[in-house]
C-alpha cells in the first residue's frame, strides 16, 4: 500500500495549537495524585482493577515458544490459591510468538498484543513495517503495539510520522492499534504532548509511553501529559482513546497512583481494561502480594508467587 | 462511545474510602486560660467563650476572654520582659530560643496540623503540608537573623521597638502567629499576641511550645478574645508597635485609632487578586493554578486569585477544563487526607459568602458550582464560578473570602493590566504565559506586593509579603520583615 492510499479522513492537526506543557506544574500535579490516601475497600478494588489491566509482557531476544507458553499460563492462572481473581487483559509478545500465544490462549478472553513495525527502534522502511504488522495480525494478534519513527519526529517531519501511523492503522484491519511514542527519546513534555496529539489524530486506538527498552520508560509525568491529550481529543471529537504506560511500573502502590491520576483526569469511563493498560512484567506479583495481604493480614514471601 | 456533549464523568465508579487522620495523639484541654508572664492565668473578666469545630458545629474547648485588665497585665508582663532579659540578651542567645521553638513545632507537627484542621476547618493535607512546615520555617529563618541584624542594615544602628501588639486572623492561625512572633523576637521585642476568636487553639498550643522552650517569662504573652480584646491592645499606651492581619475594614479602624500616636504599625489587609491567563500559557497547568489560587484553604486567603482574566481566544477551553477539574475536588471532612476543600471557618463567614452568591445571581452573573455532596452538619460551600461578569459587578470588586471565582476575558496585554489594576486592593497577582518577556512586563505593571508567574500561592520565609493601596502597609517576611520590628538609627 502506498501512502497515497491512506484514509483521507485523517488530517494532520496544527501542532502549533497544541497547549504547552509546564514541567514544574506537571510535577506538582503528580505529587497531588501521589498524596491521595487509598485504603481499605478502595484499595482492594484498585488492586483487582490493576490486575485486570495488565498486558503481561515478554519482549526479549531470547524469547522461545516455551517461555511464551509459560507466560500465557500465568496470564490465565495468576494465583489460583485466591478465588475469583481477574485475569490480565492481554499478553504482549513479538510477532513471531503470536501463533504460540494464540494456541496457548485458545478460547480464553485474554487478548494477544504483538509489537510490530521494527520494534523497538522503528528504523525500517514502511513496507517492512507494514509487512511486520500484517504478519502479526494474520497470526492472530488482537492488538498491535507499533513504534513511531522518533528520528523523523525529532527532525520535524511530522507529516511523515503521521502518514506512517495512518498506514499502519489501515494494515491493522480489525486489530486495535497502540502507538508507542517512546517518550524517553522525545526529551521534553512539550514533544510528548505533540506526539500524542499527532498519534491520536492519525488513528491510534491507544497511545503508549514506551518500549521498555529505553530509560526512562513510563513516568507519571509523561502519562499525565498523554492523558490530557486524550481528554482534549475526546473534547474535540467525542472519540475515546486508550492509554498504556509501559515499563518501570513494578509496584502496586505506584500502579494505584496511576489509577488515581486516570480517575481525576479522564473520569470513570476510562477505568476499564478496554481503555487503560499497564505494560509490565513484574507488576502482577506485587499486586498479588498486596491482595493476599489484604485478605490474610500478613505479607507472604515472594516465593509463594509464581515467577514465569 | 462518547457520553453526551463529550462530557467526562467523575461521579460514581471507583471512590476513595475514608482516610481520616487519627486524632488519638492530640490533646485539647476542656478549657484554656490566658498566657501571661509565662503562666496560664484565669481571665480578670471571668468569662470564657466557645471555640467550635466548623465541620461538626461541636464545641472543642472553652477559651478565656481577655478584657482591658487582662490586656493591661499582658502588656505589663511584656514590658517587664523587654526591659529585663530580652532586649539585653546576647542576640545569639535570643536566636537559640527561637531555634528551639522552630524545632519543637517540627517535632509536634502532626499534633499542630490536626488541631489546626479541627479548629479552623482546613483540610489536614494543607495544614500538614503548608501551614505547619511554613510556620516552623519562619521561626528557623528569623532565628538565623537574630545575631546578624547589623548586616541586614549596613551602616545603621539597630534597636528593638519594645512591646509589639499582634493581632492575627483565622485563616492561617499558627502560620500568621509565626509570621508575627518570629521576626519580633529575633529583633529583640516582646509580644502580646491575640489569635482570632474562631481559631485560638493552635496559638494556645504555641504558648505550650514557648513555655517548653524555656523562653523567659513574659517575652510572649497570648490573650484570647474577639474585636474588643484586639481594640484594647491597639489603644494600650504601653504598646510600641501594632501588627495586624485581617480585613481592610478593621485595618481602617486601627489606623484611625493609631493616628497621632507614636506607635508604629504594619497592616496586612484584604485583596482581590487578578490571575491572568494568556493564550500561550501551559493551559492545563494554568487550570491547576486557578484551582490553587482560589480554592486553597476554601478561598480564605487574602492573596487568593479571586479575579480570573482569561485571554478570549482560550477562554472557552480554560473554563471547560476548570469545570471538569472542579468536579474532582473532594469537599468534606477536613481531617480526611483526601479532602481538597474543608469547612468554611465560621457560620458568620458562610453567611457572608452566601450573601455574595445571591448578589452575583441578582446582578445577572452565571453561576456554576461543582456537583459534590456536602455533609449534613457543619459549614460548607461548593467551589463556585461566576461567568458573564464585568468590572462593575460587586462579586468582582469586593473581597468574598470564600471559594468563589469571578471570570472575565480580555483581548490584549494592556487591557489585562488595566483591569487587573482597576481595584482598590493590591496584594497579589498571577500571570500565566510561556513567554519570559511577558512575565517581566507583567510583574512591572501589576500594582501588587506579590506577583506569581506560572504558579500561585507560593510562600517562603525569605520572601517579603504585603500590599499596595488598600491591601496594607509594610512588609512581612524576608529582610524587609525585620525592618518592621526595628528602629534604625544612623
Amino acid at each position: 500500500m502506498s501512502l497515497a492510499a491512506v484514509d483521507t479522513q485523517r488530517k494532520l492537526p496544527d501542532l502549533d495549537r497544541v497547549p504547552r506543557v509546564d514541567e514544574v506544574g506537571v510535577n506538582e500535579r503528580v505529587a497531588r495524585f501521589q498524596s491521595r490516601s487509598i485504603k481499605k475497600a478502595s484499595k482492594v478494588e484498585a488492586l483487582r482493577m490493576v490486575l485486570s489491566m495488565i498486558d503481561l509482557t515478554t519482549l526479549e531476544g531470547q524469547d522461545t515458544p516455551g517461555k511464551v507458553r509459560q507466560l500465557c499460563q500465568k496470564a490465565m492462572h495468576l494465583h489460583d490459591s485466591v478465588q475469583g481473581l481477574p485475569h490480565v487483559a492481554a499478553v504482549c509478545v513479538y510477532p513471531t510468538m503470536v501463533s504460540v500465544a494464540r494456541k496457548a490462549l485458545e478460547g480464553r478472553d485474554i487478548h494477544i498484543a504483538s509489537v510490530a513495525t521494527a520494534f523497538p527502534s522503528g528504523q525500517a522502511p514502511l513496507n517492512v513495517k507494514l509487512e511486520d504488522t500484517r504478519m502479526a495480525v494474520d497470526q492472530g494478534a488482537d492488538e498491535i503495539d507499533m513504534v513511531i519513527s522518533r528520528g523523523a519526529f525529532l527532525a520535524g517531519d511530522y507529516a511523515f510520522v503521521f502518514d506512517e501511523i495512518a498506514a499502519i492503522k489501515e494494515a491493522c484491519g480489525d486489530a486495535h492499534l497502540k502507538v508507542i511514542l517512546e517518550t524517553g527519546e522525545l526529551g521534553t513534555l512539550d514533544r510528548v504532548r505533540r506526539a500524542s496529539v499527532l498519534a491520536l489524530h492519525a488513528g491510534a486506538d491507544f497511545i503508549k509511553t514506551s518500549t521498555g527498552k529505553i530509560q526512562p520508560a513510563a513516568t507519571m509525568q509523561v502519562t499525565l501529559v498523554m492523558l490530557q491529550a486524550i481528554r482534549d481529543y475526546f473534547y474535540d471529537t467525542g472519540r475515546m482513546a486508550g492509554m498504556k504506560p509501559a515499563g518501570g511500573i513494578s509496584s502496586a502502590k505506584l500502579a494505584i497512583h496511576y489509577l488515581v491520576m486516570l480517575r481525576e483526569t479522564l473520569g470513570n469511563a476510562w477505568m476499564t481494561p478496554e481503555w487503560f493498560r499497564f505494560g509490565a512484567s513484574s507488576l502482577a506479583n506485587d499486586v498479588l502480594m498486596q491482595i493476599v495481604k489484604q485478605e490474610t493480614g500478613v505479607y507472604q514471601s515472594a516465593d509463594y508467587f509464581s515467577k514465569d | 462511545m462518547a457520553t453526551p456533549e463529550n462530557k467526562l464523568a467523575f461521579d460514581g465508579g471507583w471512590e476513595y474510602s475514608p482516610a481520616p487522620e487519627s486524632t488519638d495523639h492530640i490533646k485539647v484541654e476542656k478549657k484554656y486560660e490566658l498566657f501571661i508572664g509565662g503562666d496560664f492565668v484565669k481571665p480578670e473578666s471571668g468569662k470564657y467563650f466557645n471555640t467550635i469545630n466548623p465541620a461538626t458545629e461541636e464545641r472543642l474547648s472553652r477559651v478565656a476572654l481577655a478584657n482591658d485588665a487582662d490586656v493591661d497585665k499582658a502588656v505589663k508582663a511584656a514590658r517587664k520582659a523587654y526591659r529585663g532579659p530580652w532586649s539585653r540578651m546576647k542576640p545569639a542567645d535570643r536566636g537559640k530560643y527561637i531555634y528551639r521553638i522552630a524545632r519543637i513545632i517540627q517535632e509536634r507537627a502532626r499534633e499542630f496540623a490536626a488541631i489546626e484542621s479541627l479548629d479552623g476547618g482546613k483540610p489536614i493535607r494543607e495544614a500538614r503540608d503548608v501551614d505547619v512546615p511554613l510556620a516552623s520555617a519562619h521561626f528557623f529563618y528569623y532565628a538565623g537573623w537574630a545575631d546578624k541584624l547589623e548586616y541586614a542594615f549596613p551602616g545603621r544602628k539597630v534597636r528593638p521597638m519594645g512591646v509589639a501588639g499582634q493581632i492575627i486572623p483565622w485563616n492561617f492561625p499558627l502560620l500568621m502567629a509565626a509570621w508575627k512572633v518570629a521576626p519580633a523576637l529575633a529583633c529583640g521585642n516582646t509580644v502580646v499576641l491575640k489569635p482570632a476568636e474562631t481559631t485560638p487553639l493552635t496559638a494556645m498550643k504555641l504558648a505550650e511550645v514557648i513555655a517548653d522552650a524555656g523562653l523567659p517569662e513574659g517575652v510572649v504573652n497570648i490573650v484570647t478574645g474577639a474585636g474588643d480584646t484586639g481594640s484594647s491592645i491597639v489603644s494600650h499606651p504601653g504598646v510600641d508597635k501594632i501588627a495586624f492581619t485581617g480585613s481592610t475594614e478593621v485595618g481602617r479602624i486601627i489606623q484611625r485609632a493609631l493616628a497621632g500616636s507614636k506607635k508604629k504599625y504594619t497592616l496586612e489587609l484584604g485583596g482581590k487578586a487578578a490571575n491572568i491567563i494568556f493564550a500561550d500559557a501551559a493551559i492545563d497547568e494554568a487550570v491547576e493554578g486557578i484551582v490553587n489560587g482560589i480554592f486553597f484553604n476554601q478561598g480564605h486567603v487574602c492573596c487568593a486569585g479571586s479575579r480570573l482574566f482569561v485571554q478570549e481566544s482560550v477562554a472557552e477551553q480554560v473554563i471547560r477544563k476548570l469545570k471538569d477539574r472542579m468536579e474532582t475536588l473532594i469537599v468534606g471532612d477536613p481531617l480526611d487526607k483526601n479532602t481538597d476543600i474543608g469547612a468554611i471557618n465560621s457560620k458568620a463567614q458562610l453567611e457572608t459568602i452566601q450573601s455574595y452568591l445571591d448578589i452575583g445571581k441578582q446582578e445577572g452573573a452565571d453561576i456554576y458550582q461543582s456537583a459534590c455532596a456536602l455533609p449534613d452538619k457543619g459549614y460548607w460551600c461548593r467551589p463556585t464560578l461566576f461567568t458573564g461578569v464585568s468590572q462593575s459587578n460587586r462579586v468582582v470588586q469586593e473581597e468574598i473570602f470564600g471559594p468563589v471565582l469571578a471570570i472575565q476575558t480580555f483581548r490584549t496585554f494592556d487591557e489585562a493590566i488595566s483591569k487587573a489594576n482597576n481595584t482598590p486592593y493590591g496584594l497579589s497577582g498571577g500571570v500565566w504565559t510561556d513567554k519570559g518577556a511577558k512575565i517581566f512586563r507583567m510583574t512591572q505593571s501589576v500594582r501588587a506586593g506579590v506577583v506569581w508567574a506560572n504558579t500561585f500561592n507560593k510562600f517562603d520565609p525569605t520572601s517579603p509579603f504585603g500590599g499596595y493601596k488598600e491591601s496594607g502597609i509594610g512588609r512581612e517576611g524576608g529582610l524587609h520583615g525585620l525592618d518592621a520590628y526595628l528602629r534604625l538609627e544612623a
